[in-house]
């Protein structure tokens, strides 16, 4: 997921917007990338006033450099599906990467490349391999809610979220159960900002991927050696099409589906807990149909945006939006913005859990990069609601929540609840 | 009117009845058949109205246009008659059309 913004807050930044008034500054000042406004869920006016009145957004300044903001659904579409104009390469972050740290992965990658590494990994994350995992999903899913203390407090995002996002991705690699904090730490690593609370500089970030590395070989090359079985490394080591795939691309992949697979689950399980919360009557609605869970989990997606953006670099002179967009200027699309854009989304800026069209949403991206764990994601949710549904009347929010210091990673480090059991 | 048989991957079969000018993806989507996702509304860019073509049709309804070559070539369940159904414009030259849904749509 290359290198975004993420870590921990250190001393207050000159270039933080937090506290203040969105519509008070220059339109040119406002710069979304910084993560203050994010950890300080003050993001949402400052997106509102870009979309009604500059839409596609020049920021000059910024602690990562000059970039362009695209707030619009369609717009952000129209990024989204011309990739011969906006590029992923170098980077979907909006930070640069130093090339010596980093690996090979489709994510950052233009056709026709992409699409051939791609089509080598997708499979592992098809429904129809899906299918055979459900079971032992569900079954750990069970276990985790069964532990848990009903009338008393606790953390739902380290006792659930990341519990359950961290045994579900053991559980899609048959990854040894007592090492997976593990892939908890290398996952949080590959995204963090040295200096930034995971890791203390690029060197130890760096080691991380390396240890991580190591133990995905080691785990090769036991599985080839074994029976094929319905784990995805056990796949790639003996489906066809992989068995004989480079080392490098191998590990390079597989390191974008832990991080890939991991906070943004981790963080639409904690958001659906919140939004649902903040909107009591559409928590009475779950509780009259639980039929209504899939479409729900589509309006969790939207509402929580894991990824708030990914960015783009403009191959060549282009337009958008009425702006001359220059060869090589960053572009970064906003899905966290699109989502709430009221010209494409009706009621864009409500909850709705039974809301027409729910799938019609920018969390999973579009065009080639779109999300290849979306299947995957939709039915780590759905089962979790399911057997969340099957057990509590309500999970109520008691305090207040805290966010990620980031622009890139939404999501959320504490969320203090009660379990109250069904009546 | 123009009429469509959606056949499902098990066998269910859905004949809906649809005007000119809709894609192919807005019929089945409108008359409620299930398989189809559609997830970005018709505008080639995510591979969820996926159907596949009943061979004696697939002249009519014309070629695969470039956008929808490259997402159809990530799909896993691609095959020769594959099509993404917002691309099929409905004609009266499609009157009895037969497409079939993919189990899954990915």
């Amino acid at each position: 997921m290359s290198e975004a913004v993420s870590g921990q807050p250190q001393k207050k930044s000159k270039w933080s917007l937090v506290g203040k008034d969105p519509y008070a500054m220059p339109i040119e000042q406002i710069d979304l990338s910084h993560p203050g406004i994010w950890q300080a869920n003050e993001y949402l006016p400052f997106m509102e006033r870009l979309r009604k009145e500059e839409p596609v957004h020049y920021c000059p300044e910024s602690a990562v450099g000059p970039y362009w903001s695209v707030m619009k659904y369609a717009d952000i579409m129209q990024v989204d599906t011309s990739p011969q104009i906006y590029s992923s390469e170098p980077t979907i972050g909006i930070v640069d990467t130093f090339q010596e740290y980093s690996l090979p992965a489709f994510i950052s990658m233009d056709p026709p490349k992409h699409d051939e590494q791609r089509r080598v990994v997708q499979g592992v994350v098809a429904p129809a391999n899906l299918k055979n995992l459900e079971g032992l999903i569900r079954q750990r899913v069970c276990t985790i809610l069964e532990g848990l203390p009903v009338g008393e407090e606790f953390d739902w995002v380290e006792r659930v979220s990341i519990e359950l996002t961290t045994q579900m991705l053991a559980t899609l690699f048959d990854f040894p159960f007592e090492d997976r904090s593990k892939l908890t730490y290398w996952s949080d690593a590959a995204t963090a900002i040295p200096g930034g609370g995971v890791v203390s500089d690029h060197q130890e970030r760096w080691q991380a991927i390396q240890d991580c590395l190591a133990y995905f070989t080691r785990l090769w090359n036991e599985r080839v050696g074994q029976e094929p079985g319905n784990d995805l490394i056990s796949m790639l080591a003996h489906g066809e099409a992989t068995r004989n795939m480079p080392q490098e691309e191998y590990l390079g992949n597989v390191l974008l589906l832990i991080v890939g697979g991991n906070d943004t689950t981790r963080n639409s399980i904690s958001g659906g807990v919140l939004a649902l919360n903040e909107n009591p009557a559409e928590y009475d609605k779950l509780r009259a149909d639980h039929s209504l869970i899939r479409n729900m989990v589509s309006e969790i997606i939207r509402w929580q945006t894991p990824l708030a953006y990914m960015r783009r670099t403009a191959l060549m002179d282009t337009e958008l939006g009425g702006k001359h967009i220059k060869k090589g200027d960053k572009v970064v699309m906003w899905y966290a913005s699109g989502n709430r854009d009221e010209d494409s989304i009706e009621r864009a800026n409500e909850f709705l859990i039974d809301r027409l069209n729910a799938r019609q949403h920018l969390s999973f991206g579009f065009g080639l990069h779109r999300c290849m764990g979306n299947r995957l994601a939709e039915m780590q949710l759905t089962i979790v609601w399911e057997e969340i549904m099957k057990r509590f009347h309500k999970i109520e929010v008691v305090g207040e929540p805290e966010r990620v210091y980031s622009s890139f990673v939404k999501g959320y480090t504490k969320l203090p609840v009660v379990l109250h059991g069904l009546k | 009117m123009v009429n469509i048989l959606f056949i499902e991957h098990d066998g269910s079969e859905y004949p809906v009845e649809v005007a000119t000018g809709a894609s192919v993806m807005q019929a089945a989507v409108s008359n409620g058949v299930p398989g189809i996702d559609a997830d970005c509304g018709g505008s080639c860019s995510c591979a969820t109205c996926h159907v596949y073509i009943k061979e004696e049709w697939l002249a009519k309804v014309g070629e695969v246009n470039p956008t929808e070559e490259a997402m159809l070539s990530l799909s896993t369940d691609r095959k020769e008659n594959s099509r993404l159904s917002c691309q099929i414009q409905v004609t009266e030259e499609l009157d009895g059309l037969v497409v079939t849904t993919p189990e899954f749509q990915f």
